[in-house]
């Protein structure tokens, strides 16, 4: 047995050279330390990007991309495939779980200043990774056709067409015309998954790469210590596997007790319901829109956010350029206060959306 | 700042434009406009008559010559005034009842109202010299008429109730007459005023659907039955045919009211059924009896029919709660409910064997849809047991990792 | 490394278990279902020459009863079949040429206009379409 395994590995490396490949994972280490947590995320985002892929391509075998059928076929989904219920569920619930993973994996490489040299380019493609994958929320969401997607589909592509200069423009791009209808439908349907799946999966190609050749990043204040290593195959693998584990449960769970609802078919002709909503992840931008005055000195309010969400996002990007300190390899306390600010106001504004009446 | 003014004043004369086009001929507008209170009331009300709309005037009731400038030759001999309130039916009239005349505005318009009014309570007590009683201005308004198809107007559907109310519901007013006064409160507690006013459903009977509007008069014994026919022809149908027809008939008890009551009618439930003391079948039939029997035995079916409705509904939801879709077996318990509903039609006419067959006709659906029911119940039952096996395992494949980690460090 | 063994078949072992608990589910999904397909706001209610002049047909609509309905006069019309007063099925009568529901004698006619009886509002008309020999309903937008 144990030689039949043997002769496949030599025949498949003599073909395809993977020793290299074992032999960079075997000898390649992991920083171990009291901060050492947080380094799981990455893995569990890309494990719950797996299971996206997957689930998705299961659900394209049942999904009609038009509106006279879409609705119908999550419905039937839903209702007459066996285990439609659970396919669906874990890609809609593995979705919320996933982009939550990924502000958590943000926030503490923020926080441990991990983006600092050499890891810029590792910090901008997760920040383009975060864009694509919020992206990728928007456009499914609008998928299933329900009353609420509809909806929160219309107000977002309004602020997008607020934009100074291209909002017309953009807004009559993203929605293939001048309102939600079919043209949405494909769109938003071919970026889900085309379009998006392309780009991501170039970015996180790069992105992992990135993470691969430079390894690790040890925090700052620990850098003149000895830091304890392990090596990445099988141990690090191995604990990575045991945090997959234990979200594949937590998956489980809420997909069995709170499968994701259908909700009601869109009707363009409907009145919009009260306390429409994006996605739970737009919210602190759609909550700071609606409490902006309408004027704030000479511009539009609204307009004003947009464009402060915009500048704030390139800065955000450019952090490891700007943090001139951490790229000396030297503590940046005002960095780290600017990441207190942001992380309060995401999280305060979330939860006013959501606990404030008629916001 | 001068265009605003400008603009202004356009807006100002622009809306002043239909009154001057009447001063140019009109004289009674000329000084009614300038008259106080209820002198002047008419000049401006009169703008939104309907009476206006088909181009009649002020002389087209009150007579009188409106290009003559002065008072004393606009009045002239042909100057008719207002009409004292007992004669204003006749005055309403001298057109409402010629057909010749009303055909040229609106062919359709029935030309009755007046020979309504005259056999109305309303008119009998007019003639007698009662000034007290509705006249046609305390319904449709003096200068200010509008159809009954306008929603604002006193006799549109949504509106009869408290027009009517603004009379019958005032105990001093109807004091003289010696009529109960809680018609209005009960109306609104029935099952027809929530169709009204919830539902916004203006098919529904208010005042004028059984009382009549013109002819109002309070509907006899005899004819209930007739007036709820109008809208409940199947029920009425199948009353005639049930033995009760006859027995109410010899007792001189109105049809449907006997039952139902007359101004809050509720939505009927099988608690009026059966031999409990909300039953209306024991003020007539006692204890021992057939009716009695037949009363409890007519309970029982329908309640054991509906019971099962609402059982396997129960389990739907208990299901769809659970996550299990269901739409399907929803959908075929609709059905069910048809032959309930029909059923529940089916005991005017007291034939027990009809509504049992009625009743067989849903069986078969019925026990789809308990079979439905419970498959969904299965489904759930089964996510959760899928759940536990795949999070057992994955537990297992947990505690391997955690031994693999464990037994890889010792070495190191 | 007894236990050594142990581990790794206790390892192996459960990883196979999850992957087979893992699979199962998407094997089921794969393979095609009773109802080969999503029903469609569009719906092929009937065939050409299943209804002869002056009967109907109830179909399922969504989660709705409908009516298809070929007139004597060979003319189709499709409506919901929930009648308007107390959500009964309504049923073609042929005597007369209306819809009518049983539970309470309502009564509409081709147009969905309430002709008699309690049903307080019209009934919704679809849209009839015949492709070749299929008879499609669909609601109107």
């Amino acid at each position: 047995m144990k030689k039949i395994g043997q002769n496949l590995f030599t025949y498949v490396d003599e073909r395809f050279k993977l020793q290299g490949l074992f032999d960079f994972a075997k000898h390649k280490k992991v920083p171990e330390h009291e901060d050492s947590f947080w380094y799981y995320f990455g893995g569990i985002a890309l494990f719950l990007s797996g299971i996206q892929v997957a689930t998705g391509i299961m659900l394209l075998l049942y999904y009609t991309p038009s509106i006279e059928a879409a609705h119908e076929s999550i419905q039937f989904i839903m209702s007459q495939v066996k285990f439609g219920w659970l396919i669906r569920s874990v890609h809609s619930w593995t979705a919320n779980i996933l982009i939550g993973i990924l502000f958590v994996h943000m926030f503490s490489t923020f926080f441990l200043k991990a983006y600092r040299k050499p890891r810029e380019l590792t910090w901008i493609t997760g920040f383009f990774l975060l864009i694509l994958f919020m992206a990728f929320g928007f456009s499914g969401y609008l998928l299933p056709w329900n009353e609420l997607s509809y909806f929160a589909t219309r107000v977002g592509t309004d602020i997008a067409g607020s934009l100074p200069f291209i909002g017309k423009w953009l807004k009559g791009f993203i929605l293939g015309g001048t309102s939600v209808s079919q043209a949405t439908l494909s769109r938003f349907f071919w970026f889900h998954v085309a379009l998006l799946p392309l780009a991501a999966f170039t970015v996180i190609v790069i992105h992992v790469l990135l993470v691969q050749i430079l390894g690790m990043s040890v925090p700052l204040r620990l850098k003149d210590k000895k830091v304890k290593e392990i090596s990445f195959f099988p141990d690090f693998i191995y604990k990575d596997a045991l945090g997959w584990t234990l979200i594949l449960v937590l998956v489980g769970v809420v997909c069995v007790f709170l499968p994701w609802e259908v909700g009601k078919k869109a009707d363009p002709f409907a009145a919009t319901p009260l306390g429409i909503k994006p996605e739970w992840y737009f919210t602190f931008m759609f909550t700071t829109l609606k409490l902006i005055p309408s004027h704030v000195l000479f511009i539009e309010g609204e307009q004003l956010a947009i464009l402060a969400f915009m500048a704030g996002g390139i800065f955000w990007m450019l952090a490891p350029f700007l943090d001139r300190k951490a790229a000396r390899e030297r503590p940046s306390p005002v960095f780290t206060w600017i990441g207190i600010i942001v992380l309060l106001y995401i999280v305060v504004m979330t939860v006013v959306t959501y606990t404030v009446p008629k916001l | 700042m001068t265009k605003k003014i400008f603009s202004i004043a356009v807006f100002s004369a622009l809306s002043l434009l239909p009154l001057a086009a009447f001063a140019q001929k009109n004289s009674c507008l000329d000084c009614h406009s300038g008259l106080e209170a209820e002198l002047k009331a008419p000049a401006m009300s009169f703008a939104q008559d309907i009476h206006q709309q088909f181009g009649l005037t002020c002389k087209d009731c009150h007579g009188g010559n409106p290009a003559q400038a002065s008072e004393d030759k606009a009045k002239d001999k042909t100057f008719k005034g207002a009409p004292k309130r007992t004669q204003i039916p006749e005055f309403c009239a001298s057109c409402h009842s010629d057909a010749a005349y009303m055909r040229t505005f609106n062919p359709r318009l029935r030309v009755d109202q007046f020979s309504q009014y005259e056999t109305s309570k309303h008119g009998q007590l007019l003639k007698k010299g009662d000034a007290k009683v509705a006249v046609c201005t305390d319904c449709h308004g003096v200068h200010g008429i509008q159809t009954a198809k306008f929603p604002k107007s006193a006799t549109f559907p949504w509106n009869i109730p408290q027009t009517c109310g603004r009379c019958h519901a005032d105990a001093d007013y109807m004091k003289p007459y010696g009529i109960s006064t809680d018609q209005l409160t009960k109306y609104k507690d029935s099952v027809h005023a929530h169709a009204l006013f919830e539902k916004k459903d203006m098919s529904a009977p208010t005042c004028n659907s059984c009382h009549g509007n013109h002819g109002a008069f309070p509907p006899e014994v005899k004819s209930i039955g007739s007036v709820c026919r109008q809208c409940h022809p199947s029920t009425g149908e199948l009353f005639a045919k049930s033995p009760h027809k006859k027995a109410f008939d010899d007792m001189g008890q109105s049809e449907c009211e006997a039952c139902h009551g007359n101004h809050k009618i509720e939505r009927p439930t099988t608690a009026m059924l059966g031999t409990t003391d909300k039953a209306v079948c024991v003020q007539c039939h006692d204890k021992g009896s057939k009716g009695y029997q037949a009363a409890g035995e007519l309970k029982t079916l329908l309640d054991g029919f509906d019971a099962r409705i609402q059982k396997e509904g129960a389990t739907l939801v208990l299901a769809e709660k659970k996550g299990v879709e269901v739409s399907e077996p929803a959908y075929r318990l609709q059905e069910v409910n048809t032959v309930l509903v029909s059923a529940k039609n089916l005991v005017h006419g007291l034939a027990l064997d009809e509504i049992r067959k009625k009743l067989a006709e849903g069986e078969q659906t019925l026990a789809d849809v308990g079979k439905a029911s419970a498959a969904a119940l299965d489904e759930a039952k089964f996510r959760r047991k899928g759940l536990i096996i795949a999070t057992f395992f994955l537990a297992l494949f947990g505690l391997a990792l955690f031994l693999k980690i464990r037994s890889m460090r010792k070495p190191a | 490394m007894e236990r050594r063994r142990f581990i790794n078949f206790f390892f192996g072992g459960s990883f196979l278990a999850t992957l087979a608990a893992f699979l199962y589910p998407v094997i089921r999904y794969v393979l095609p279902p009773k109802q080969a397909e999503a029903v469609q706001k569009k719906v092929a209610a009937a065939k050409m020459g299943d209804l002869a002049p002056n009967t109907a047909k109830i179909f399922k609509f969504g989660s709705v009863p409908a009516i298809l309905v070929n007139t004597q006069e060979g003319q189709l019309l499709a409506f919901s079949a929930v009648c308007t007063h107390l959500t009964c099925t309504v049923n073609y009568e042929a005597a007369t040429g209306t819809l009518f529901c049983p539970c309470h004698n309502g009564r509409f006619d081709m147009a969905g206009n309430v002709i008699s009886g309690p049903p307080p509002r019209p009934i919704e008309t679809y849209i009839v379409e015949v492709v070749g020999e299929d008879i499609f309903v669909s609601k109107k937008a």
